[in-house]
């Protein structure tokens, strides 16, 4: 229930707190009444065309940077990927072939 | 053309239908076989078969970034005969238009559609003009039909995909759409996205050289590619699997699509092709493609593969597959 | 931003979390996914088929377009149909069937609905058409409803005399309560909907954990986030935990957006409602308070719809509840399907039974 999307405010809210915001290039209005503490360059999710919350920055780069490290790999783990990847082009070789 | 307006009288067959043909119509497409102002155009035509092909234009607004409904009438037939292989070569218009319509916004149509059949290399020969009282059209409306030559031994066709053929886009995704849709009543939004609405028979024509034995071209237009491959696996009875990292997609549309909710498979395109050939002349298409015009974004994006018949997949950027299925009516921002 | 996006969509961070989840989740559990975007989000990246056997994902009532109930889209259906009355709505809302009709059948007979991306649009609409009467009709939980509450606040701002609210809204605690409640189902973790969360925090799930003892975790949308958060459920369960936790850091603080809530609070009041398919769920509903009765479409445009009918050998509140998975449905795919939805999980693209007939091969697995 409820899309909401990480956006940049491109500038300061207004007076009644409307702002425009960057979405991957796209700009919108919205409105930052539900986040008025949000300021220029900060990242906000936004749902319906309100801002409800600041992206906690530092903690989005913090936590991907520890789930990273779950996924390093082990020795034994990039020969068994290998061994799969032979696999898989064996059998599109295999679907290839007239 | 004294009236800056259209009025119902510029469709009545009488002196202020004359006036709107001779000043407005033949003045900017300029065409020899309209000039004659007869009722139909006497052409000549190469040996062989005809390709031909039909469309109707509604679109709301009539001018939207990149393109307006002109250009989109003369591309969008312009590729649906190219898909068959096909050259085209004639054009016939018919507009309808509503009562009150500025002169000169139709005037600007024309234009535009007078530069993209003349970047197709097509010529507009015939045409037919109606008038609606106000309130019971949007401006205008086009219809346009073609007719191309289809070279000797050209057999191309939707049911001709092979397991093992690979699927390629001549660029990027959604373009159309978006720009269009970032133009409505209560979504406005702003991009420099601009509709992709193009002419694409000089493409397709470097493909068939390029890759003699391509088994059909489609232009994703309505319904996006998802309608177009899931039209293609039906039709050959074959499966189809898209790499998505291999899609080439604008940021901006992306952005749209995250902020709108959209699919960007099911996102038109107007100026798009996709082209399915067998495997070992993949590359050579897709060299053709990238040095014809509007190609240099082309890319693989898919293979075939012979069952499950009909369906359509996926393969996520995350490496987990999901079925690639069709719009179910009309696309509808959400924010579930 | 890209960071923020394709971080959390970033296949070597998930091969990480699959593996550990692989590892975790030695005994059999089931999940509930309570939020219709979650039901989306592992459709669409495919997140069902990287789960090991011993994990079950069900799908719960949290598609707010879903658990609308009949009688409510039938009085959105007859508001719209009043002389001068303009009903603008969010696009989910177009294709579900009410009792008789639904608001795009309504439209394709003239009536005037429009769709907009925020309810802030439909005030622009009543400024520019002064002589109409412009009815925003209001769905979603939680977090949508705050969004409406300021759009109430702001059409008192700009004393707007042709604009008015019908809130269908509901808040989930209370239905999560009847879900654990009901014996039909078991479910043996949570996957908390993020964005809800993102308004009310942690706080109002506690009794998941505290009384029922089972593992809960807010959830982000991104596919990492949903590896995230069915990581976490597998390691309570394996550690014998019953938490309430948060998955989804950067966008839920455990005290909620305490302005969003604050708005929510000054514009409705709870009342009881009716979930389809569920039954009536006290105190789960959203009504203006009296105070706004002059932005209320209750008040402004009263009208008596006719009796509503339930579909006869739909499915969905079982579907709902999470007790019977899509598939098993009997009009799954044969009577009913996203171009002929009988019930409303397969009208939404978020609900549970369109996402699965969209984006998973129902033949064959």
């Amino acid at each position: 229930m409820c899309l909401a999307i990480p956006a940049q405010l491109v500038s300061e809210p207004n007076d009644i707190q409307m702002v425009e915001v960057d979405i991957l290039g796209v700009r919108r209005h919205i409105s930052t009444m539900m986040a008025p503490a949000a300021k220029k360059g900060d990242h906000v999710l936004v749902h319906a065309g309100f801002a409800i919350q600041i992206v906690d920055e530092e903690f989005a780069a913090e936590s991907l940077a520890m789930l990273r490290q779950m996924g390093i790999k082990t020795a034994e783990d990039l020969e068994a990927e290998a061994a799969e990847l032979d696999a898989a082009e064996a059998a599109a070789a295999e679907v290839l072939a007239p | 053309m004294r009236s800056d307006r259209i009025l119902l009288a510029h469709g009545s067959g009488g002196t202020m239908m004359k006036e709107l043909i001779e000043d407005l119509f033949v003045a900017e497409f300029g065409d020899e076989s309209l000039k004659r102002m007869d009722d139909a155009a006497a052409l000549d035509l190469p040996a062989g078969r005809l390709a031909f092909s039909t469309d109707t234009y509604v679109v709301s607004p009539l001018v939207f970034p990149g393109g307006d409904i002109g250009r989109l009438a003369v591309c969008g037939t312009v590729n649906d005969v190219a898909t068959s292989g096909a050259h085209p070569l004639y054009l016939s218009v018919g507009f309808i238009l509503e009562e009150g319509l500025p002169v000169e916004d139709l005037r600007n149509i024309l234009v535009s559609m007078r530069e993209a059949a003349a970047e197709a290399g097509v010529r507009i020969v015939t045409g037919d003009t109606k008038v609606v009282e106000r309130g019971h059209g949007d401006g205008v409306y086009i219809n346009t039909a073609g007719v191309g030559a289809l070279p000797e031994g050209v057999d191309l066709s939707g049911s001709h995909c092979r397991p093992g053929d690979v699927i390629l886009l001549s660029g990027t995704l959604g373009d159309h759409g978006i720009a269009v849709i970032s133009t409505r009543e209560g979504l406005s939004f702003s991009t420099d996205i601009r509709s992709d609405a193009a002419p694409l028979n000089h493409l397709v024509a470097a493909v068939l050289v390029a890759a003699p034995d391509v088994r059909c071209f489609r232009d994703p237009t309505r319904g996006g590619l998802a309608s177009t491959l899931n039209e293609l696996a039906s039709a050959s009875g074959v499966s189809i699997t898209v790499e998505e990292r291999d899609v080439p997609v604008h940021d901006q549309v992306r952005g749209a699509c995250e902020m709108l909710g959209y699919d960007v498979f099911q996102v038109a395109n107007e100026g798009k092709m996709v082209v399915v050939v067998p495997a070992e002349q993949a590359e050579a298409a897709l060299a053709a493609m990238r040095g014809a015009p509007y190609g240099e974004d082309a890319a693989i994006v898919g293979v075939v593969a012979g069952s499950p018949a009909g369906k359509v997949y996926v393969r996520t950027a995350f490496g987990a597959t999901r079925i690639m299925d069709m719009l179910v009516g009309e696309q509808l921002p959400r924010i579930c | 931003m890209s960071q923020l996006l394709d971080g959390f969509r970033d296949p070597d961070v998930a091969r990480g979390l699959v593996d550990a989840i692989r590892e975790t989740a030695q005994s059999p559990c089931t999940l509930m996914e309570v939020c219709g975007t979650h039901t989306m989000a592992i459709a669409k990246h495919g997140l069902r088929g990287l789960m090991p056997e011993t994990i079950t994902l069900l799908s719960g009532p949290g598609c707010p377009v879903c658990v609308t109930a009949n009688a409510d889209i039938d009085l959105a259906i007859e508001i719209a149909r009043q002389p001068g009355v303009v009903l603008a709505t969010f696009g989910d809302m177009m294709k579900v069937p009410g009792s008789y009709s639904s608001l795009s059948a309504e439209k394709a007979d003239g009536r005037d609905v429009r769709v907009v991306y925020s309810p802030l649009d439909s005030l622009s609409i009543a400024e520019r058409e002064p002589d109409k009467h412009v009815v925003f009709l209001g769905v979603g939980f939680e977090t949508t409803a705050p969004t409406v509450a300021l759009t109430i606040r702001e059409a008192a701002r700009r004393a707007l005399p042709n604009w008015s609210a019908l809130s269908l809204h509901k808040t989930v605690p209370g239905a999560l309560r009847a879900l654990v409640n009901d014996p039909d189902v078991r479910v043996t973790g949570f996957i908390l909907p993020g964005h809800v969360s993102t308004i009310i925090g942690l706080e109002p799930y506690r009794f998941l954990a505290d009384e029922y003892g089972i593992p809960s975790v807010i959830t982000g949308f991104e596919p990492v986030d949903v590896l995230q958060g069915v990581w976490m459920l597998t390691k309570q369960l394996a550690e014998g935990r019953a938490e309430v936790e948060i998955a989804y850091g950067r966008g839920v603080s455990a005290g909620g957006n305490p302005t969003a809530v604050a708005a929510m609070e000054e514009a409705f009041t709870a009342v009881d409602a009716e979930w389809r398919g569920i039954g009536v769920i006290p105190g789960t509903g959203l009504a203006l308070r009296p105070e706004f009765a002059h932005y209320d479409a209750r008040v402004r445009v009263p009208v008596t719809p006719p009796a509503p009918r339930e579909i006869k050998g739909c499915q969905c509140g079982d579907v709902l509840r999470g007790v019977l998975l899509p598939f098993d449905c009997k009009l799954f795919g044969r009577g009913c399907t996203p171009e002929h939805p009988v019930g409303p999980c397969m009208v939404s693209s978020e609900g549970s039974c369109a996402a699965y007939y969209r984006y998973t091969d129902y033949g064959k697995d």
